[in-house]
């Protein structure tokens, strides 16, 4: 760790600095694949995949599922031992609403905080204060209402929501293709009706005009939310994802190196059926999966 | 404007992952004309080559895995102009500290990853950039030079340190000039060749 006193910075960090720092992280894990992991073997194989970043995690969404109970952030010693293990940057999940949580994972110097409906809400009216941090937040949308909301609280990064634990992508795909299509309409749209869009989407009229005057949204956008194969992910990147997080997905499956490798070579050339198929071919079992359907708990109702 | 109509400058940029569309944007504002490397096929002689910010250890693993990196690395090697930032100045880095291998171990520099920390680490500074002038610089979990090989000369430092360095026309930059709407160190190394 270097002393950051020593360095003569003209323009220490202000929170504008820290917007532009932290949405640039987000540019920087484009076009890659990150990964949830439970252990620092896992996360060792994550990287050695090709993951762009590693999510530490006491128990993957599906596995939570499975116990039931409440689901919280993690162990601080593993993900120490995890941001030990890997050189690639490090995010860990807290519960939407618990903002100490958010505090001891920005204590632990985490790379990036994911506010996530995977976790058990610790309130269940306002998210946190996501401004009020150095460290960057990625958080999950269905919708642009959603993703504006969470932006203007102050995320550096969104992902679809999806349904998580599934292995079941049709959420992750209805949340992408909302979302684009309501940014689309939102970019045509004339200037005197943002007014009653804003009010439709329950968020500030500031959000519309910033995609307006940008032509995209401020941050970037990942998929999340029962990805499970190399053609899964594709099929998200060609939707508009600008990068991939692949849960349970992997390490439920036969072979999670390989798979893990596939993916991360299906989403860097996603426009390429014939690789696709290649990597697609002889991966062992996917995660077995649950229809989105058959579920009772429906993690992507969290947090609106 | 003249009435003749100059050839664009076709310039390559790795895009196995990470910034590299910001790059593109930047190039295209310039007047030149971008195709993206994504597996080996891609790999063809242009004017120029842009190795973008993102997660080095997957992007040199993509290339090596895709059929990328001999080709891509012959076209650095055979001398044509380069642009590198943050995993793009790993990449090029003759030594890496803490690693047994390099990359494409092109620019005589010793590299450092993730030198200033975590993501709380990351910074912006003003710095002079040589042949440009002030630059606002954005230091996302950069890579720091530790030091310099001959004939590598230094394009822009903090604290006596180079952040930014050039060998012959590989230029290898610790921060993201992409990031912003400042096209000034592109189009310095545009017109380098």
């Amino acid at each position: 760790m270097s002393d950051r006193k020593q360095d003569k910075r003209s323009t220490e960090s202000d929170a504008a600095d820290r917007v532009k720092l932290n949405r640039g992280l987000a540019q920087m894990l484009k076009g890659g694949v990150i990964m949830d992991v439970t252990t620092p073997e896992q996360a060792r194989i994550a990287e050695d995949a090709g993951a762009c970043a590693v999510m530490a995690l006491e128990r993957i969404p599906a596995d939570i599922r499975a116990a039931g109970g409440v689901a919280r952030m993690s162990d601080p010693a593993l993900i120490r031992k995890i941001q030990e293990t890997v050189s690639v940057p490090v995010m860990a999940k807290c519960r939407i609403g618990h903002f100490v949580e958010a505090q001891v994972l920005e204590a632990l110097e985490i790379d990036y905080i994911d506010e996530s409906e995977v976790l058990t809400p610790a309130d269940d009216v306002y998210h946190i204060d996501k401004s009020a941090f150095r460290v960057p937040f990625v958080c999950g949308a269905r919708d642009l209402g959603e993703a504006l909301r969470r932006i203007a609280e102050g995320a550096a990064m969104l992902r679809t929501k999806g349904e998580p634990g599934t292995g079941d992508v049709v959420q992750a795909v209805r949340h992408m293709r909302k979302l684009n299509s309501e940014l689309k309409r939102i970019l045509t749209i004339r200037s005197d009706e943002l007014y009653e869009e804003a009010k439709r989407l329950q968020v500030p009229i500031d959000s519309l005009e910033e995609i307006r005057a940008l032509g995209r949204l401020p941050v970037v956008n990942f998929a999340a939310g029962g990805i499970a194969t190399p053609a899964d992910a594709a099929l998200m990147m060609q939707l508009g994802a600008e990068g991939v997080f692949v849960g349970s997905g992997i390490f439920k499956s036969g072979d999670p190196a390989r798979r893990a490798a596939a993916i991360v070579k299906s989403v860097a050339n996603y426009q390429d059926a014939k690789l696709i198929a290649s990597l697609s071919a002889g991966l062992g079992e996917a995660m077995v999966g649950i229809n989105a359907q058959e579920i009772q708990l429906i993690m992507e109702e969290r947090g609106k | 404007m003249s009435g003749e109509t100059r050839r664009k400058k076709r310039i390559g940029v790795l895009a196995v992952q990470g910034a590299f569309a910001e790059h593109e944007a930047a190039f295209a504002r310039l007047g030149a004309e971008c195709f993206e490397i994504r597996q080996g096929s891609d790999v063809q002689a242009c004017d120029a080559l842009v190795l973008p910010g993102g997660e080095s250890t997957t992007q040199g693993k993509l290339m090596r895995e895709l059929g990328i990196f001999e080709g891509l690395k012959a076209l650095v090697d055979s001398g044509t102009p380069t642009f590198a930032t943050c995993a793009g100045l790993i990449l090029l880095a003759e030594k890496i500290v803490g690693e047994e291998r390099a990359w494409f171990g092109t620019t005589p520099i010793v590299a450092r990853r993730n030198a200033y920390g975590r993501q709380l680490g990351s910074f912006n500074a003003c710095l002079t950039f040589e042949g440009v002038g002030e630059v606002a610089g954005t230091f996302i979990r950069a890579p720091q030079i530790e030091s310099i090989g001959k004939g590598a000369e230094v394009l822009a430092q903090i604290d006596d340190r180079p952040v930014a360095v050039r060998f012959r026309n590989q230029w290898a930059l610790a921060f993201h000039p992409e990031l912003g709407v400042d096209d000034r160190i592109a189009k310095a190394f545009l017109e380098s060749f």
